[in-house]
């Protein structure tokens, strides 16, 4: 009996391969792609006081290893939109007056505003900033400045965790799962509906009718596309009544963007079952694809935390853009204009994924 | 005058991994015939109906179907084809009904409802109508299979083994029906292991390691085999067998039930042969060869020249 296991296991190649290949892949992205503490989050630096003490802090940001700073906005819309698409995750605003305040010992403001839609993203950096501020400025308040020398601290910082200020994780976690359901059951159930129909035979007489290959794949997206829109009314029901997410934006745009990530995940779900031999083959590469849509899309684990390589593989992925989209709608209140980076890579995805499916079906047997 | 041809291909052949499955075999079938097509499992009876009716495209050769170009024009040969597979390919967890609505459909048949009434009740099947197709016995399968295929009105049809599996009685009864249809025009392409139905073709192709070895109607099958063939009865065949098949000009020595075939053939030298073991204690009779004889003795000629 074991040996006829060993037997089957070994002429199966593609299950042979996915045995190893999927544990090797969880080990990889567990070991190297995760990490807990993001560190150099792209942040924005507005300040309108140029002074010697707004450089050196503009440095000790930098230094800390948590800021890197990628942006310099000439003004506070600039700033929100920053924030609102996220391309930086915080942004740090020196006030006009701050040097002379800070000089009467005033303790001016220096606002720190945080995009915390993941407060995960975002809780070690604010930390660290916090611990700055007490001594950043020690090395310019020399001389007659150093009665300005803590404590207390010479200037406050006031912290802006902008989309979710009370840090509550549901709110990004329950928006996210509408992404990660999508994928998981959309891709699953079409990579097994075109395999189930060559696994039972029902395909070469299909074949042998006049039935258009686009009349297949269509009808075997048509009703999936319904079965996700169920899911996502559910989500979104659950998010508001259930874990009373802060739903912002406009839930029309949301739920006609969804189509396209749908679409997506389906057409990824067609192009497996022109591979796979048999429905087994069909389920493991379903979650072949699922395990780094998981993992690396910023779902698990904040995106920005992750290294470079790991990252361009997740901007591969259509759920990581779909996570911004629907986070950026639901919580940041996004329109059109400020999700439009993210999706047109679901698209081109999604596009590929449809011309290799049709590039694989086969209108023979051969 | 001679019907026009439905079938006519000079020669197709197809290669699966450099092993040719089908070489160049030729075949021409006539309106309204129902021509039997025989060879052992695994001679590409399938993969030949295949390539007919475009589900595989040949690597070499090429012919006419109903007319049309087998390579260029398959999609329109589907539309007048019906295909019967080897294997029951309809959806279990459909009713026999909502299976003959789903092929109705996609071959766009007018009157869509009562196409499928008519069909249901041609073949018996409207108590049946709404039980799953996967609980249906074998014989109630083939029945639902061949009514799918019969729905859209093909002018071909292809059936890849229909009566395997199937009880005698509901073989008779499918026998009967594709008479039926041939006499209202209706041709059919039949493959089966079974010699009972070969001799119910109007003619019919014997194929082997995807060659054709014979064709023609029984009778000329069988001439052309040029076989001579004994019959024995009695005691202790097995014995008998043994020692018939050690004699010169005996090619084959067959079990039929409680008889054996002796064939060759050189029919002077196996009469000289068998004279000598012909003792009183065993029935001795010369006999015309049968469609099974004659198989058993290509194939084995078949067997020394490709093998
Ligand atoms: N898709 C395929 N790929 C590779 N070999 C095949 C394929 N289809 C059939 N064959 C091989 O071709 C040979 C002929 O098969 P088939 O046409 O099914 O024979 P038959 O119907 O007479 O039993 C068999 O040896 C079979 O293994
Ligand atoms: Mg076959």
């Amino acid at each position: 009996m074991v040996s006829k296991e060993f037997i089957q296991m070994r002429r199966d190649r593609v299950t042979f391969a996915m045995m190893i290949g999927i544990p090797m892949i969880q080990l990889i992205l567990f070991g190297f792609a995760i990490n807990s503490d993001p560190k150099h989050l792209p942040t924005a630096v507005y300040s309108a006081d140029n002074s010697v003490f707004s450089r050196t802090l503009v440095w000790a940001l930098r230094n800390s290893s948590y800021f890197d700073i990628v942006r310099e906005p000439r003004n506070e819309g600039e700033i929100q939109r920053m924030l609102a698409q996220g391309s930086v995750q915080f942004a740090v605003h020196i006030p006009v007056d701050f040097s002379r305040k800070l000089l009467r010992g005033e303790q001016p403001e220096l606002l720190l505003e945080a995009d915390a839609t993941d407060p995960s993203a975002v809780g070690f950096a604010i930390s660290a900033i916090n611990s700055l501020t007490q001594s950043v400025l020690n090395r310019d308040l020399t001389g007659p400045l150093n009665r300005l020398r803590p404590s207390p601290a010479p200037f406050r910082l006031v912290t802006h965790p902008h989309y979710n200020p009370e840090n509550i994780t549901q709110y990004n976690i329950v928006p996210g799962l509408m992404g990660v359901m999508l994928t998981m059951t959309m891709v699953m159930i079409t990579a097994l509906a075109i395999t189930r129909e060559r696994e039972r035979g029902t395909m070469e007489n299909l074949l042998s009718t006049p039935v258009h290959p686009g009349e297949v794949i269509l009808g075997k997206i048509v009703p999936y596309i319904a079965v996700g829109y169920v899911q996502v009314f559910l989500i979104l029901l659950a998010s508001k009544y259930l874990f009373h997410v802060p739903i912002v934006g406009s839930v029309p745009l949301l739920l006609s963007l969804v189509l396209l990530f749908i679409t997506a995940n389906l057409a990824v779900g067609i192009m497996f079952s022109t591979v796979a031999k048999n429905q087994l083959q069909a389920v493991q590469m379903a979650f072949f694809f699922f395990l780094p849509s998981l993992l690396l899309s910023g779902y698990m684990f904040p995106f920005r935390g992750m290294p470079l390589w790991a990252q361009r593989i997740g901007e591969v992925l259509p759920l990581t853009h779909f996570l911004r989209v629907v986070r950026g709608i639901l919580l940041k209140g996004n329109g059109l204009s400020e999700i439009a980076r993210d999706l047109w890579p679901i698209a081109l995805f999604a596009l590929g994924m449809v011309a290799l499916g049709i590039k694989r079906y086969r209108q023979t047997l051969d | 005058m001679d019907s026009p041809l439905v079938i006519d291909v000079e020669g197709i052949s197809k290669r699966f991994g450099g092993r040719t499955v089908v070489d160049n075999i030729p075949m021409q079938v006539r309106r309204g015939e129902i021509y039997g097509f025989l060879g052992p499992n695994g001679s590409g009876k399938t993969t030949f109906l295949r390539m007919l009716c475009g589900l595989l495209i040949p690597d070499g050769g090429s012919g006419r179907c109903l007319g049309l170009d087998i390579r260029t024009e398959a999609a329109k040969i589907k539309k007048q084809v019906g295909y019967m597979t080897q294997r029951f390919s309809f959806y279990e967890d459909l009713t026999l009904e909502e299976n003959l609505d789903f092929i109705a459909r996609i071959y766009g048949v007018s009157r869509r409802k009562e196409a499928v009434e008519k069909s249901l009740e041609r073949l018996g099947m409207t108590a049946r109508r709404r039980q799953m197709a996967g609980s249906l016995s074998g014989g109630w399968k083939q029945r639902l299979a061949l009514s799918a295929c019969l729905i859209h009105e093909p002018q071909l049809l292809l059936l890849d083994e229909p009566t395997a599996g199937v009880d005698p009685k509901a073989r008779r009864e499918f026998w009967e029906q594709i008479h039926q249809l041939a006499a209202s025009g209706l041709t059919a392409l039949v493959t089966t292991h079974y010699m009972d139905e070969a001799e119910r073709c109007h003619r019919l192709a014997y194929i082997a390691y995807g060659r054709l070895l014979a064709r023609g109607t029984v009778g000329e099958v069988v001439a052309a085999g040029g076989l001579s063939t004994w019959q024995v009865a009695g005691p202790d065949l097995p014995a008998l067998a043994e020692h018939l098949r050690a004699l010169p000009a005996v090619e084959q020595v067959v079990a039929f039930g409680a008889t054996l075939h002796v064939s060759g053939r050189d029919a002077a030298r196996l009469r000289s042969s068998l004279m000598p073991v012909m003792t009183p204690g065993h029935r001795w009779e010369e006999i015309e060869p049968g469609l099974e004889d004659v198989f058993i003795s290509l194939m084995d000629a078949a067997k020394d020249n490709f093998v």
